[in-house]
């Protein structure tokens, strides 16, 4: 299998990582949950650069997302599948 | 350039040439250290260590008007540094005699070489004299220390992230966690800290303590940090500082995020078996540690060193280039980015692991292949680039 364009740490997981530098919106990505060596498919809407968060379901503002497995933080804008999630649409439920 | 870590068999030397030092511990260096009681003594420590070639200031920015915890934890990172096994002697110059003494009789336990000067009543000249004849017959009798065949388990070794993103807890972060699950039954001692990085992951740590007893004594030390730093100074909710800019730039949105990957570092089966203060030496034999702790580099690793750690790994995502002027500090990043922008930083390159070419196993036993390789000596980039961040915790503003 060629290189994944990005990871997932849980299955439970709604966000995936991406691993490739320069990734282009409408690219056709391949993605791997490390836990269980699944691969997953979804076309990425932004470009995204690398080490940062791409939406594997859509979330509404006050959704959890879920990383690790784990509770990371609430959505604050609406979010479609294969868009980037940052700081610009999740914050912290902390401090 | 980092060395790439490879797939298939790796080397498994677990030995290597060390210094045993009078009490025992083993040492991965031989540094004989010129050690400032305190800021004004800075000058007359660089003033020795450029006289004798082979020793080694350490000048840092406090030392006076220190009171309470704050006092107690300036002696114990001078003693513990001082003691720490890569040292072999120590000179400590004070502007006056009895706290220069204080921290001469705490290295003197470890029964390694000590003397202190104190500068009143004498001044800067006559003391880098007296301290530089000293000096060099400390630095002549260590280059002929003999160094003798040691086991891994030997080793105390620490860690802590830094400039972390997205990659250190897919890679580099779980790199030194399989590391852990590997060596810490093997007999050494490891360390983690990080008090504020825990913010988010505080149920799983509480949750890999030894005991109910230890996760109790944790959470306590987490809740007064929440409740007496954060709650106390915050003005907003931390999004400037915590994640740091850096953090942000890699793809890290929020400390929860930022804790989960942080943990990765104690690997799957580890537990840690005490709680240890800020610089406070390990008592309850080998094993895993916590280690309340500042989360900037410089100042944990200072304090990890003062522990007495010979050897820290340090996972970096966006490119960390933090050194100790004791402790040989292992970079590790799996960012494809950083090898290739600022390699000359990196120690372990394990980005495989992202492209799925390289196992979690594999990049565990590179980093295994390289603390064996640093503790015969090879210099870490940090080492080689010179970085010695020397950097003592202060918990309030003195008297």
């Amino acid at each position: 299998m060629s290189a994944p364009h990005f990871l997932v740490h849980s299955p439970k997981d709604n966000v995936g990582v991406v691993v490739v530098e320069g990734l282009k919106a409408g690219t056709s990505m391949i993605g791997v949950i490390t836990e269980t060596d699944e691969t997953t498919k979804i076309k990425a809407k932004h470009d995204i650069p690398i080490g940062h968060k791409v939406a594997l379901k859509p979330f509404k503002k006050g959704d959890t997302v879920v990383k690790y497995g784990e509770d990371i933080g609430k959505i604050v804008a609406d979010v479609g599948v294969g868009e980037h999630v940052h700081v610009h649409n999740l914050k912290t439920k902390r401090w | 350039m980092a060395t790439k870590a490879k797939t298939g068999k790796p080397r498994r030397n677990l030995s290597f040439m060390g210094w045993r030092r009078e009490n025992g511990r083993v040492g991965v260096r031989n540094h004989v250290v010129i050690l400032p009681l305190d800021d004004l003594s800075n000058a007359a420590c660089e003033a020795v260590a450029n006289n004798i070639k082979g020793t080694m200031a350490l000048p840092h920015a406090y030392g006076r008007l220190q009171f309470g915890a704050d006092l107690d934890l300036h002696f114990r990172t001078l003693i513990g540094t001082g003691s720490n096994p890569n040292v072999a002697a120590v000179i400590v110059i004070g502007i006056e005699d009895g706290w220069t003494k204080r921290v001469v009789d705490g290295i003197a336990k470890t029964g390694k070489p000590v003397v202190g000067f104190g500068i009143e009543g004498h001044g800067d000249i006559a003391i880098i004299a007296k301290a530089s004849y000293k000096a060099k017959e400390f630095v002549q009798w260590a280059s002929e220390l003999e160094r003798e065949e040691c086991s891994v388990d030997d080793l105390w070794v620490s860690t802590k992230c830094g400039e972390s993103d997205t990659t250190t807890g897919l890679s580099s972060c779980p790199t030194v966690g399989n590391m852990y699950d590997k060596l810490i039954p093997k007999g050494i001692y490891g360390c983690f800290g990080e008090t504020s990085e825990i913010t988010g992951a505080e149920h799983i740590a509480k949750s890999r303590a030894v005991n109910a007893k230890i996760g109790e004594k944790w959470m306590k030390v987490f809740q007064a940090y929440q409740d007496e730093v954060i709650e106390a100074h915050k003005v907003d909710d931390l999004s400037d500082s915590q994640p740091t800019k850096g953090n942000i730039a890699g793809g890290l949105t929020t400390i929860e995020e930022k804790a989960l990957g942080n943990l990765e570092k104690i690997g799957r089966k580890c537990k840690y078996i005490e709680v240890l203060e800020p610089a406070e030496a390990p008592k309850a034999g080998p094993g895993l540690y916590y280690m309340d702790t500042s989360s900037a580099a410089a100042e944990c690793v200072t304090l990890m060193a003062a522990g007495g750690y010979v050897i820290h790994t340090f996972p970096t995502g966006q490119g960390n280039i933090i050194g100790n002027p004791i402790v040989p500090v292992i970079k590790i990043s799996g960012n494809p980015k950083t090898i290739r922008t600022m390699g000359e930083h990196i120690d372990v390159d394990v980005s495989g692991v992202l492209r799925r070419e390289l196992t979690l196993d594999t990049a565990g036993d590179a980093l295994i292949d390289m603390i064996v390789r640093t503790a015969n000596g090879r210099l870490t980039a940090a080492e080689a680039l010179g970085h010695r961040e020397f950097v003592m915790t202060k918990l309030y503003r003195s008297a």
